[in-house]
């Protein structure tokens, strides 16, 4: 099934949150990732959602949320015309700090060594979703000990822009 | 002007014109209790045996009058007994605003005595709700629930108040009652809807409680009339059109008349009309009006595809849509079409009269007979409410209050309470069988408390029916938990409340004691003795079609 990308601008409320959240799961709609963050606007939060469905569940996730009293603005977004982005945080073990192949694949997909020990060597990747897939489909026959992704966050290109 | 949150509470409930609450007093609301007292003169309370029962009563008094219903509990298990009530008027969109009590805010969090996360609760059976944590907070957000409840589409909102905040004290500045924002924005392209039904030869409008809400069924009217439309409804539309009226083909769906039904899988263009395809109407929903290019006209965005996927799609309050279409659409005739139509008509389920037993369909129209077409009729829910839906012949939608889609059995009799203190002038004829009374009989001592003159008429088959129908369809008649063997004497127990019961076998019986309850300014129960083998019908089992009608 096809992974799509949601933005939700919700007022910032105790509880906004908990509100997307229960929708979802009342409903029976995945959530394959969530942020909430801040934006320069402090009465607004935006919730980056990932889900996947068909359309036409996309479309019914869509209009539910933007029903919301809380939601402000919600828009899809697609990855043609946006930059959609994810954090990865990975943690190999000590055999592998001086692996000439790890340090290859690092160096292609950009990513860096963020914190390196006697025991281990963490290194970040902050890409697309795809492109952090393919880096952790790469690095699977390394010896890694630890790993965990945000979730996306996501912004379209060029001067658009969503004010409320 | 200095104030505690209670009595800005009253003041706002006040500026909102609300003169009418029901509720049910505890510790966390005992604040807002003694603000209601001070202001006895201007707003009453009524107190209920139960918190369901008071939230059910703000339910019939917001259908019965189309004012946002206001229901009062504490903290704990008043707030959870409210539940079902909200849940009922959410799923039938009922504007209504349930307050209840917590535990002052240093002591949330902390499972303090009858505290409960009821935001929580109810997040999904609410339209929108509010936890106020400061006495600043508290005017205005009453204010905003008011105006949700009761815009676009309706439904209730809870406020959760913190006892410190009803006793906190701030500047309280009087504001004009909030108007509900009634949608004026119409999606979609009406004229093309127009000229899709000025083609078409076998339309046909299946239409809900949209309509009622909007107040459009003079629109409605006119648009079946000019454009000779036959139109089907969903039981929360019962009552729009008259019976009778040309071209209302009346219920349709699981237990709808079969010609509506025929007439909806035949038609080439099917109009939904402030209505959301439930499983009830659109019993497969990729089997339905298979043949029709299908509209769909609702205020909701969301219930656009939800269901059934419409050809075309109208967003907007459904008044402002029809206006705009009759501007488009030209007299008709399908003089062809209603032939077919009136054939189906013949092959309808007619039950068998009898002069001696009573049966379902002769108590209703009995009833309806004896009470009066514009009398206040309010069902629980199983059988008795199917037949109801099917024999009524009232003549007006706010005057048919039922649970149609949360199904709420018990939900009758707080809902008869509150229409019959909304309209004190009309009769209220509550039908209900013995499986739902028993779940709020007890509502009969609000009932006598504040002599509030329903009449109930008990469908007694000594059975759950509808479970016990379906387990004799669908499950070879192991009657599993649905032949309780109760014994109750429901004339003792209505003196023993203070009211008043008769116990009917016979037709004769049954008019005799309609008559003395007509008479009667005060509660009346009427027991009617009536066949467990009696069915619903005709009935279209689920995720079947018209094609599988079940006609005995």
């Amino acid at each position: 099934m096809k992974k799509q990308c949601m933005v939700v601008l919700v007022e910032n409320n105790a509880g906004v949150l908990a509100r997307v959240a229960s929708l979802f799961v009342q409903r029976g709609f995945n959530i394959h990732s969530l942020t909430v963050s801040p934006t320069h606007d402090e009465r607004i939060s935006r919730i980056t959602i990932m889900t996947n469905g068909d359309e036409k569940t996309f479309t019914q996730i869509m209009r539910q949320t933007g029903k919301l009293v809380e939601t402000k603005l919600i828009f899809s977004v697609e990855p043609t015309f946006s930059l959609i982005h994810e954090i990865l945080l990975i943690k190999f073990a000590a055999e592998e700090r001086h692996n000439e192949k790890l340090k290859g694949l690092i160096s292609i997909y950009g990513a860096k060594v963020v914190d390196k020990t006697d025991r281990c060597m963490t290194v970040e990747l902050t890409d697309t979703p795809q492109r952090l897939d393919g880096f952790i489909e790469d690095t699977q026959k390394f010896h890694v000990i630890e790993m965990c992704r945000s979730g996306a966050i996501a912004m379209e290109r060029g001067d658009v822009t969503y004010d409320v | 002007m200095k104030l505690n949150g209670s009595e800005i509470l009253v003041k706002v409930l006040l500026e909102q014109g609300v003169d009418t609450v029901f509720g049910y007093p505890g510790g966390a609301v005992l604040n807002i209790y003694d603000a209601l007292y001070k202001h006895s003169d201007e707003i009453t309370h009524y107190m209920t045996a139960h918190e369901q029962g008071a939230a059910h009563a703000a339910d019939g008094y917001a259908r019965a009058t189309g004012k946002t219903g206001v229901v009062i509990a504490t903290s704990g298990p008043g707030a959870t007994n409210l539940v079902t009530g909200i849940a009922t008027a959410y799923m039938d969109s009922v504007p209504m605003v349930a307050i209840t009590g917590n535990v002052p805010n240093v002591l949330i969090g902390c499972d303090s005595f009858q505290e409960v996360y009821i935001a929580g609760i109810t997040m999904p059976i609410t339209k929108h709700n509010f936890v106020v944590r400061k006495v600043e907070e508290l005017a205005d957000t009453v204010r905003r629930a008011f105006e949700i409840a009761g815009s676009g589409r309706p439904g209730p909102v809870l406020i959760d108040i913190p006892k410190d905040v009803t006793a906190a004290v701030t500047d309280y500045e009087p504001k004009d009652a909030v108007v509900p924002t009634r949608t004026k924005e119409i999606k979609g392209d009406v004229k093309e809807i127009a000229e899709l039904i000025n083609r078409s030869e076998r339309p046909c409008i299946y239409f809900g409680g949209g309509v009622k809400l909007s107040g459009a069924a003079d629109e409605l009217r006119e648009l079946i009339e000019r454009a000779d439309i036959p139109a089907a409804h969903t039981i929360m539309a019962a009552g729009v059109l008259g019976y009778g009226e040309k071209n209302n083909l009346g219920m349709m769906g699981m237990h709808g008349y079969y010609s509506a039904n025929a007439a909806v899988s035949r038609a080439d263009v099917l109009i939904a009309i402030g209505t959301r395809f439930s499983d009830r109407v659109a019993l497969n929903p990729d089997k339905f009006a298979p043949n029709a290019s299908i509209v769909h006209i609702d205020i909701d965005p969301s219930e656009i595809g939800k269901n059934v996927t419409a050809d075309y799609s109208i967003v907007g309050d459904v008044k402002a849509v029809l206006t705009e279409m009759l501007q488009y659409v030209k007299p008709a005739k399908h003089e062809a079409w209603h032939e077919h139509i009136d054939h189906w008509k013949t092959e309808d389920y007619k039950p068998e009269d009898s002069d001696t037993v009573i049966k379902p369909h002769y108590l209703v129209e009995k009833a309806c007979e004896m009470a009066g077409e514009d009398a206040i009729y309010v069902t629980d829910v199983g059988q008795h409410q199917m037949w109801a839906a099917q024999y009524l012949h009232h003549t007006e939608s706010k005057n048919f209050l039922t649970s149609g889609g949360l199904g709420t059995m018990g939900y009758g009799y707080g809902a008869s309470i509150g229409a019959s203190i909304a309209r004190p002038g009309t009769r209220v004829v509550h039908f209900t069988g013995d499986g739902s009374f028993h779940m709020n009989m007890n509502e009969l001592c609000t009932a006598v408390s504040y002599n509030v003159p329903v009449i109930s008429i008990i469908f007694n088959n000594s059975v759950l029916g509808m479970v016990h129908q379906w387990q004799e369809v669908f499950y070879e008649g192991r009657f599993a938990s649905s032949e309780p063997e109760r014994v109750t004497n429901y004339k003792a127990v209505a003196e023993g409340f203070g009211g008043k019961g008769y116990h009917c076998e016979t037709p004769a019986e049954f008019e005799a004691a309609m008559a003395e309850a007509l008479k009667h300014d005060g509660p009346v129960w009427i027991e009617c003795v009536v066949d467990r083998k009696e069915k619903v019908l005709p009935m279209i089992p689920g995720g079947k079609t018209v094609n599988d009608t079940i006609f005995n």
